[in-house]
């Protein structure tokens, strides 16, 4: 470590660095001034637009946002962490991880240290007007090292210099690794690059081997370390004096530009676009549209970097991969209608993509935006709706049973079991069945031998049937379709008076949760309920060695972040054993709703993968809390493609007491 | 009593001449699952909104086969959506995005 005191000393009489050239331009900085200046115009010019087609509203909540404590802490937090450092993919993938914050920390260091070098040593170059702009960046061919003056602190930036400089070149090797062998870095599948891509690829390549053969034709001449100096010796060796290093200067600001003017076309524009996806996605600005405004951020904060190609279910066929969110984002870049809603309509709304993103982009709300864009439009009559003002059925015979719990208020349907066991403890239950459980009917006997077992007063909302919550119009893009739907659940749950409402079906949870906005209701999912019931002691359960295994609905886990409860409950009942992909990485059981357009055939396939996973640790049953998944997985399980073991499907309360 | 959507209606004439070929195979080449239905009609026994107003995906299918696409789409406009039909249909149709292909080709006018 050099001491302090001793960089201070070192100001010496006697300039260490000699600016070698005294008008400070040569023409090879020409490519990379255009190539950056250009980029800047162009980077410019979008952000102008970005932010006008901000609602006014947003922008302003987005100024604020810049200025709240809490919020820049965490935008600070974050760029460093997403953007130098890539934490989240270091989570996943070590060596991705490595290669990308090698080549995105180390350029930004390379970067900084330059400015610094230039500042300390020949600050005047600083100025925009005395070559700002390129100086730092071509630092080492401007300057000359006074012999025998060079300072600790020289040589410590030539040191630091030369690590970073390494430390990018072996991210660079990695990368180009991978490109060939993609699966030596853990992935399958790997993004097929576009033009722009490759000009900018192939040029990124370039830039860092081509600065370590320019600097080091200069070292001899502008200093260098442990990389540059060996290397200048080893040219002096094979080429005496005669050195190539104006070719090498013109090759490395020629690939520097070339990299800087394709990037607004290529996916390196996620670089610079992901600090302000940041910091919009930290104000809370969601997208209104798929591809104006926020999204615009959003989708050019995208990297490319494929993860999403093995995260998405859909890619269990190689035919699909067209379908990944990648692509889904190339194509609103591209602005290709045709292909964004085909790709729009055949994604599961799973959301792992989502989840596993390390720039954190929302693709499936971006697909339920661009759904919205062709379906909001089209007719609906929900005037049958509307008569729930009079609760009256609208016709004699036809039972509007949705509001019988409003009818006769909470009138108890089963009495308390064990009438010593007080039930004030869940005041005014209201039981929300939903179309899905309807067909599944097991469910609801489950649910109520359960609620019966711990003596829980509740009302049954849809006994005979009610009408649906809103969520599949949601997600087909119907968003004012789906508005009156909720309107008019939102008016029958709150007559009921009930202080807690149970769901069955986690596509139902998803939406009372974001979109009802129940005041003074406690909207849980039965999962959660049953396991505060064992918890509470008012739940007998018996515990059996049974091998149970749990698949974590898309729309319970990464929809809703329910993840724990259910292995909690299920963990008193037998023993859980791992699936292969389970949590944020469990796998789409197939029968999701969320796809507009993929056909049985696909379906199955997906079912079976994600069968197999789940299989993986011998369970002799699967365990599901979603009424599609039991029935999903109840099909796949006897039709008995490629099943070794025999299991049994149940269901979350089934499990609980069966 | 659940309509499964069989019945008398009022006039059963059909007029074959007025059937549109053309935005028929243009549905079908949205969803081609339409020219496997069977009309069955569990899609009509299970339907949501079929418990309010009349809503029955096998008369729509029906509808538009018998050059009456504007009945097809009446029959229609209750619908929520919520999957059931897909789920309980025999052969497997994607009767949902079906909905919406009716909608989109015969919406247009
Ligand atoms: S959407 Fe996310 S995971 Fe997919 S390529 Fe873009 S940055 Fe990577
Ligand atoms: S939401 Fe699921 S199905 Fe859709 S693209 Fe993402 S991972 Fe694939
Ligand atoms: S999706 Fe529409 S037609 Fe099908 S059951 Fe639901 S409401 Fe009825
Ligand atoms: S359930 Fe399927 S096959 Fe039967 S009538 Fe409906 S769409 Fe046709």
């Amino acid at each position: 470590m050099t001491p302090l005191s001793y960089l201070l000393a070192a100001q010496a009489e006697v300039p260490e660095v000699i600016d070698r050239i005294p008008s400070g331009f040569s023409y090879f900085v020409i490519p990379f001034t255009v190539g950056v200046a250009f980029m800047f115009c162009w980077l410019g010019v979008g952000l102008i637009r970005l932010l006008a087609d901000i609602p006014k509203e947003d922008r302003i909540k987005f100024g604020k946002s810049l200025f709240i404590p809490k919020v820049a802490l965490k935008n600070i937090k974050e760029l460093f962490c997403d953007c130098l450092f890539h934490v989240k993919i270091w989570q996943r993938k070590p060596l991705l991880g490595y290669m990308h914050s090698a080549i995105a920390f180390g350029w930004f260091m390379i970067i900084i240290l330059g400015h610094i070098e230039v500042a300390l040593f020949v600050p005047a170059r600083l100025n925009v007007t005395r070559g700002g702009l390129f100086y730092p960046i071509f630092y080492r061919y401007f300057v000359w090292m006074n012999p025998g003056h060079t300072t600790l602190r020289g040589s410590f930036f030539f040191f630091l210099m030369d690590f970073f400089l390494l430390y990018i070149l072996s991210g660079i090797a990695l990368a180009i690794f991978k490109r060939f062998r993609s699966i030596v870095l853990g992935m399958r599948h790997t993004t097929k690059p576009s033009f722009a891509d490759r000009v900018a690829l192939y040029s990124l390549w370039m830039i860092f081997p081509l600065r370590l053969l320019a600097e080091s034709f200069t070292a001899d001449l502008s200093g260098g370390s442990f990389l540059t100096i060996p290397v200048n010796q080893f040219w002096h060796f094979l080429f005496g004096d005669k050195l190539w290093f104006m070719p090498c200067w013109w090759a490395y600001s020629i690939c520097l530009g070339l990299f800087f003017a394709a990037m607004p076309f290529s996916r390196y524009m996620h670089i610079l676009t992901e600090v302000l996806w940041i910091l919009l996605r930290n104000a809370g600005v969601k997208p209104n549209h798929p591809r104006k405004g926020v999204a615009e951020a959003e989708i050019y904060a995208c990297s490319s970097c494929g993860l999403c190609l093995d995260a998405c279910p859909m890619n269990v066929q190689k035919k699909n991969l067209k379908y990944s969110s990648v692509y889904f984002i190339r194509f609103l870049r591209r602005h290709n209608e045709k292909k964004i809603n085909a790709i729009a309509d055949k994604c599961l709304m799973c959301d792992k993509c989502h989840a596993l993103c390390p720039v954190g982009v929302d693709a499936p709300a971006l697909r339920r935006a661009q759904r919205a864009t062709v379906n909001n439009t089209m007719p609906y009559n929900y005037a049958y709706l509307d008569a729930s003002g009079s609760v009256q059925p609208s016709e004699p015979g036809r039972v509007h049973s949705r509001f019988a719990a409003a009818e006769n208020g909470l009138s108890p349907e089963s009495a308390p079991a064990d009438s010593t066991q007080p039930c004030h403890a869940n005041p005014g239950v209201l039981y929300f069945a939903g179309c899905m459980t309807h067909l599944t009917p097991r469910i609801i006997k489950s649910v109520e031998k359960v609620f019966k077992a711990a003596g829980v007063e509740y009302a049954f909302a849809d006994r005979e049937g009610g009408i649906c919550c809103g969520r599949p119009l949601m997600l087909a893009g119907r968003t004012d379709a789906a508005a009156k739907v909720i309107e008019a659940n939102k008016q029958m749950i709150e007559a009921s008076g009930c202080k807690t409402l149970v769901l069955s079906c986690p596509i139902c949870y998803k939406i009372f949760k974001e979109e009802y906005h129940l005041e003074g209701i406690n909207v849980v999912h039965y999962t959660q309920f049953i396991n505060e019931l064992i918890a509470a002691g008012r739940l007998d359960v018996k515990k059996t060695d049974e091998k149970i295994v749990y698949h974590d609905p898309c729309e319970l886990g990464r929809g809703c972040g329910v993840y724990l409860e259910p292995r909690a409950a299920l963990s008193q009942v037998g023993t859980l054993v791992k699936a292969s992909k389970e949590y944020d990485e469990s796998i789409c059981c197939g029968g999701s709703l969320g796809s507009l357009t993929l056909d049985t055939h696909d379906r199955a396939k997906i079912s079976q993968a994600s069968l197999q996973a789940l299989l993986s640790g011998n369970p002799e049953t699967i365990v599901t809390a979603c009424p599609l998944c039991l029935k999903t997985f109840s099909e796949a399980v006897s039709r008995g493609e490629n099943l070794e073991q025999h299991v049994k499907v149940k269901d979350f309360a089934e499990a609980i007491c069966p | 009593m659940v309509d499964f959507g069989f019945g008398l209606v009022p006039s059963s004439r059909i007029n074959l001449d007025l059937f549109d070929k053309g935005k028929y195979e243009e549905l079908a080449a949205l969803e081609p699952d339409v020219r496997i239905c069977m009309a069955c009609g569990s899609c009509t026994a299970v339907c949501t909104a079929g418990k309010f107003e009349p809503t029955s995906l096998r008369e729509a299918i029906e509808d538009i086969k018998n050059a009456r696409a504007d009945k097809a789409l009446q029959m229609l406009e209750p619908c929520q959506l919520c999957g059931k039909c897909s789920m309980v249909c025999p052969r497997g149709i994607n009767t949902r995005h079906l909905i919406l292909s009716i909608n989109k080709i015969y919406s247009e006018k």
